[in-house]
Formats: C-alpha cells, structure tokens, sequence
C-alpha cells in the first residue's frame, strides 16, 4: 500500500507538450480511474507513474520517495496492460512466475506463490498452456496474476478491458474490484470508457487534452460537472447543451428563438452561457403545454428498460432518455419540459461551470 | 485471391511440374553418371540407364580425394559461420533496434554498406588482414610514431604478428561479418510488440534479460532460418578457401572436389567425379530436410 503524489507533471515529445503540468494525490489503498478520450494524455501519465516514460518536468512520488530517477522495477509499482503483452513462448506459470524468477526467488517459492495467484483467480487448471491457446478473458487474468505475484504497492491499468468482449468486460470488471477490496493495493486504472470508471472508481479523475478537468467521487463528478466537457464527456446519453442568454426572468435559447421562463439564476443578466441538461432529467410532455419546448421526434432508440428519443429543437440536436411507456412517433410532435434545478450552466468562452442559486421555480406563465 | 477453377488447378500444376522437372534434371544426370562404369560414361551420348557401379564410384572418389576430413573441415567451417552469424547478427540487430545512442544510425549504414561490399570485392585487403591480424594496429603505431618511440626507450622493437592462414578461425571470421542477417534479426524485432518489452521492464527484466529469456526464444524461427541458409552458403564457398587453406589439413571438401576433375589430357573419369559431388552434396541436403519446418516459418512471417 501506499500514496502517490503528483507535483506539476509535464511531459514533452521533441517540441509537442502532450501533459500541461498535473497534480493530483491518491490516498493509499485508493482505486482511482483516470477517465478520458484518446490523446488526452492519460496513458503517458499512468506511464510516467510506471517508470516506462520519463519525466519532463515536475516530480512524481510514492509513498512519498520521488521516483523520478528510478527504474521501473524499483518503483514497486505492477501494471497491466491493455494488449495483455504475455510472453507468447512461456507458459501461464513462467508467466506469471517470470518477475520473481528475475529477482532469484528459489523455484520452490516461486511455485508456491504461482499456486497461490492461480488460485485467486481460478487459473490452476491453465497453467502449463501458452498465451495463444487462451481465450482473451483468460489472457486478462493471466495478465493480472503477473501484476499480482509481485505483491506491488501500486497497481496500474492500462485500459486492460478494451480488448474484451461486451459481457466479459462486465465480468472482469465486477473481478477487478473484489480484487481490490481483497489486496487493498493502491489501484491507478485508466480507461476511455466512462461506464467503466464510474463503477470502479472510488476518486475519478477526468481528463482532457493534456490537463485534469475535475477530480472527485464517480456521484460528484455526475451531479456537478466542472466543465462543459467533463458533462458532455461524463454519462450516456451525453449531456444537452443549449446555447443562450441570461434574461431577467429566464433564458433566451438558441439564439433568441426558445425561451425558458425561470426565476432569478444568480448569474448577470445578458451573459451568453451554456445550459447543460441531462437527457434523464428532461420530461416528456403534450406538446403545447405550458413551460415546456415544442420539439419535432428525429428518431426513436428502444433500449428495453427505456428509450432514448432524439429531437430535433430548431436544428439543435437534443436527446431525452425515459422509462415511460411512451412511444412517439418519428415526426411528431413533443413538449419538452426542463426543471431548473436539473440545470448546469457553463460560460460559453471558457467552458467553466457557472454555480447559481438554487431557488424555489414558480410556474412560468407563457 | 485465390482463384480455383479445373483449368486453372491443372495450369498451375504444370508450371509447377515443369519447374520441378527442370530442377531435378541435372541432379538426375549426376546420379546416373555416378552410377556407370569409365566406358559408359563416356559413350555419347551418354545411357540415361543407371549402371551398376554406384558403390564402387562412391568408395575410389572418398578414397582418391580423401573425403573424410575435408568434409569434416567443411562442416566445422560452416557450423562455425553459421554459428557466428546467428549470433553475431542477433547482437547487431538487439543493439540498433533496442537502444537509442548517438552513432546508431551511422553503425547502422556502415553495417548497411557490407552488403554491397561481398567478401569477392575485398578479397586483397580481408587476406592481408587474416594474414596477420595486427598488421593495422602495427600500422596505426608506425604512424603515429609510437613504435619509434618504444624502440627508443626499450631497444625492443614492435612486431606485432598473429597469422591466421591455415586455420579454422581464419576460415570462419570473415564469412562471419556480413550484413544479411542483422537484417533478418532487425526486421523480426521490429514485429515485437513493445508492449512485451515494457512488461519485462515491469517485470524487472534488464536489457540482456529480457535479451536472452524473451527475444531470443522467439526468434527461435529466424535462427534457423538465418543457420541454414548460413550453412549452406559456407559450405558452398569456394574462392576463400582456395585461397588461405594451402595446407592439406584445411581443405574444404568442395575445394577438393577439383582433384577428381580429370585433367585436360587425364584419364576422363567423370564417374567418379559425379560420384564425389553427390558425396559434398549430402550434408547441406541433410541440413535442409532437418530444418526445413522452421526454415519456412522463419521467412514467412506470418505466424500469429
């Protein structure tokens, strides 16, 4: 077990700076996800961590020892990659065994330990085949025996689900976190998939283009998103964002063409703004109804448990996801209706989120 | 694509059949050949009928130019090539793909140009080397005075000689050095995931390491590949031998193979000499039907 800090982590290749300048700090025995879209830079930070990349400015330290300078080995950290990378001449066991074979473990104790690894994770009757004659899942935990048998301080995860099918990914996952509950090892997890880190995370840390956009709780970072990406990049269907202005008694949408009655937000009157809302958070209503958006039905998605409805609001695109039995048809009409406390604001230039009053909504009259 | 129809199946076969007939043929002329007594041989033309003196050919031609050590000359020559060049190249090819030093690209071309640079084309400076192996340091220490100097100071002269005619190392190093199979070595590394490499680092592997339990096992394919065509290229040399072995006891069994060509004027005893090439033949086809599996595996590289 143990903590890592990271202190103003910047990574350049040749003249391109791929991190601008990273802090975090992960507690010890905390599983954090970093989240975000490819090229963020999340990988070359879980790298730097490792040992695989180096460190072109600021410093990284575990339990509280700067790494910096140290080999991979020496940062007592294990990681798991996403290709799996087992060695394909050497059977599960020598897989699995081949780190303490480095490190002149005598054979006796080796075997024993690979036992034990095999055992957590149902491995024993596979350990005399090669790579090529298992199944990806298999593979995985193979991959993950490898990262376990060192007993580490710091697990790493480098989108090791990614090459697993949809039902597998689900399974490994569930296994994954009662792994974690069991060895309680620091756990760095990386991934692009947001259903992912919100169920594996304790602490989320999303990223984009090379900087954190918001660290917290999987709960936090969906109820209060600090930037426009992190809410349009966090939950499926994504988040709608409606371009507008701030009125004194509402908000003119899309460029004056909708209007939202609302009572006062807190925020200047005129200021150009971003109104966030979740596809969840939006009722669906007759069209007409007072307070709500007229929309025309693009397209219809069944789920089973639910639907997603695209609407077309003027030529914006906005979705709404229900559980009502409610099936409208493509081309027909529907009234959108928009609770003001579901709204997130964020400024339009810079994207950040704008905090408002929560104050009690009376009806509007239109 | 691969296409099948009838017609197409029955033309590629005939290619094929052709091909086959027309590589055999001359192998099939020299069986016979081995096979007739000195009149038959001779006949023109000559009874594309085996004779019944097959043995007896084999036995003077072993006899007449002593076969049994030149052909144990030739196999430790082409053993040790092979050997050398596996590696040697593996090395090269480890420490260019591998590790990222100034210089790296410059060893890369120099080791680059030695494929247009075949021992042929350097055959005077590369027998003066093997003939003695210091003469460039000596040269290097005259130029710059230093033996002058040592002279001066001790009164001993510097004579450095360490002549390498006449021996096996003289016969194997400079077939060694060639390019070919560093890039053999260079392109399958460059197949290798990198994802492997960063596990071992994970792992705690060193570089040598990760060396010697992971890149090398899987270039298991390669090696062999690289040995056998080593071998049989060694084994077929011809003029570098002819030229530093004057000693008897380092001939090469296919520079001997000349004793058995009748001289101009000579008894024609073609026979024999046929018989005598079948016997130099056997080894490499030896080599080539043992290796053949991971021989093919090795230039393809398909495997998955």
């Amino acid at each position: 077990m143990a903590s890592i800090t990271i202190r103003g982590v910047k990574k350049n290749y040749a003249k391109t700076q791929v991190v601008h300048g990273v802090d975090l700090d992960f507690a010890s025995g905390e599983f954090v996800v970093i989240l975000g879209p490819s090229g963020c830079g999340k990988s070359t930070l879980l790298r730097m961590i490792a040992g695989l990349e180096e460190i072109s400015a600021g410093e990284i330290a575990i339990d509280g020892t700067v790494v910096n300078r140290l080999e991979p080995r020496e940062r007592g950290c294990a990681m798991v990659f996403q290709n799996y990378a087992l060695y394909p001449h050497m059977s599960v066991s020598q897989n699995i065994g081949y780190s303490l074979k480095v490190a002149g473990v005598p054979s006796a104790e080796r075997q024993q330990r690979i036992q034990a690894v095999a055992r957590t994770l149902e491995l024993e009757h596979l350990l005399d085949r090669k790579p090529m004659a298992l199944s990806g899942g298999q593979r995985q935990r193979v991959a993950m025996g490898r990262a376990m048998i060192r007993e580490p301080k710091v697990f790493l995860f480098d989108e090791p689900l990614s090459n697993l099918d949809a039902k597998l990914r689900v399974q490994m996952r569930s296994e994954i976190r009662k792994l974690h509950r069991r060895l309680n090892a620091t756990s760095v997890f990386v991934t692009h998939d947001q259903v992912e880190a919100m169920t594996l995370a304790d602490r989320l840390v999303v990223m984009n283009g090379g900087r954190v956009e918001q660290v917290g709780t999987p709960g936090e970072i969906y109820t209060r998103p600090a930037s426009r990406f992190v809410a349009t990049f966090v939950g499926a269907p994504a988040m709608n964002i409606l371009e507008g202005t701030v009125e004194l008694d509402g908000l003119s949408l899309l460029g004056g063409s909708r209007r939202l009655a609302m009572a006062r937000t807190g925020l200047p009157v005129g200021a150009k703004v971003a109104m966030g809302i979740r596809p969840e958070a939006v009722r669906l209503v007759a069209p007409g109804t007072a307070g709500a958006l007229n929309a025309t039905v693009d397209l219809v998605e069944e789920l089973g448990a639910g639907r997603v409805i695209y609407v077309d609001l003027d030529g914006a695109p906005f979705s709404v996801m229900t559980s009502e039995a409610v099936h409208p048809e493509p081309g027909s009409q529907v009234g959108l209706k928009i609770s003001p406390e579901d709204m997130h604001f964020f400024s339009s230039e810079t994207g950040a989120r704008l905090d408002v009053f929560k104050a009690s909504v009376p009806e509007p009259a239109l | 694509m691969v296409e099948r129809t009838p017609f197409l199946n029955f033309f590629t076969h005939l290619i094929l059949f052709i091909g086959f007939i027309f590589c055999i043929a001359p192998f099939v002329v020299v069986v016979i050949a081995a096979s007739h007594n000195l009149k038959d041989v001779n006949d023109v033309p000559m009874s594309l009928l085996p004779g019944s003196d097959f043995w007896v050919n084999i036995k003077t031609a072993w006899t007449t130019a002593d076969l049994g050590p030149k052909l144990l000359n030739s196999f430790i020559m082409a053993t040790g090539v092979a050997a050398g060049k596996v590696i040697v190249s593996a090395l090269t090819a480890f420490s260019i793909v591998y590790f990222r030093y100034p210089g790296r690209m410059l060893i890369f071309w120099l080791i680059f140009i030695t494929l247009m640079l075949p021992l042929e084309v350097r055959i005077v400076p590369t027998y003066a080397v093997v003939a003695n192996v210091l003469e460039p340091y000596q040269a290097i220490l005259d130029l710059t005075g230093i033996s002058w100097l040592i002279e001066k100071v001790s009164g001993v002269q510097v004579q450095l000689s360490l002549g390498l005619l006449n021996s096996y190392s003289g016969l194997i190093l400079p077939l060694v050095a060639t390019a070919t199979g560093t890039f053999l070595y260079r392109q399958f590394f460059l197949t290798v995931p990198d994802e492997l490499t960063e596990a071992a680092r994970m792992d705690g592997a060193g570089a040598l390491r990760f060396f010697i339990d992971i890149l090398l096992p899987l270039s298991r394919n390669n090696m062999a590949a690289l040995g056998t065509i080593m071998f049989l290229w060694a084994w077929n040399q011809y003029l570098w031998p002819l030229l530093i072995t004057t000693d008897q006891s380092h001939a090469m069994a296919v520079t001997e193979l000349k004793q058995l060509i009748p001289n101009v004027g000579g008894i024609p005893e073609w026979h024999i000499a046929m018989a005598g090439t079948l016997i130099v033949m056997l080894p490499p086809l030896i080599v080539v039907v043992l290796m053949q599996r991971w021989f093919v595996r090795g230039l393809i590289a398909t495997e998955k």
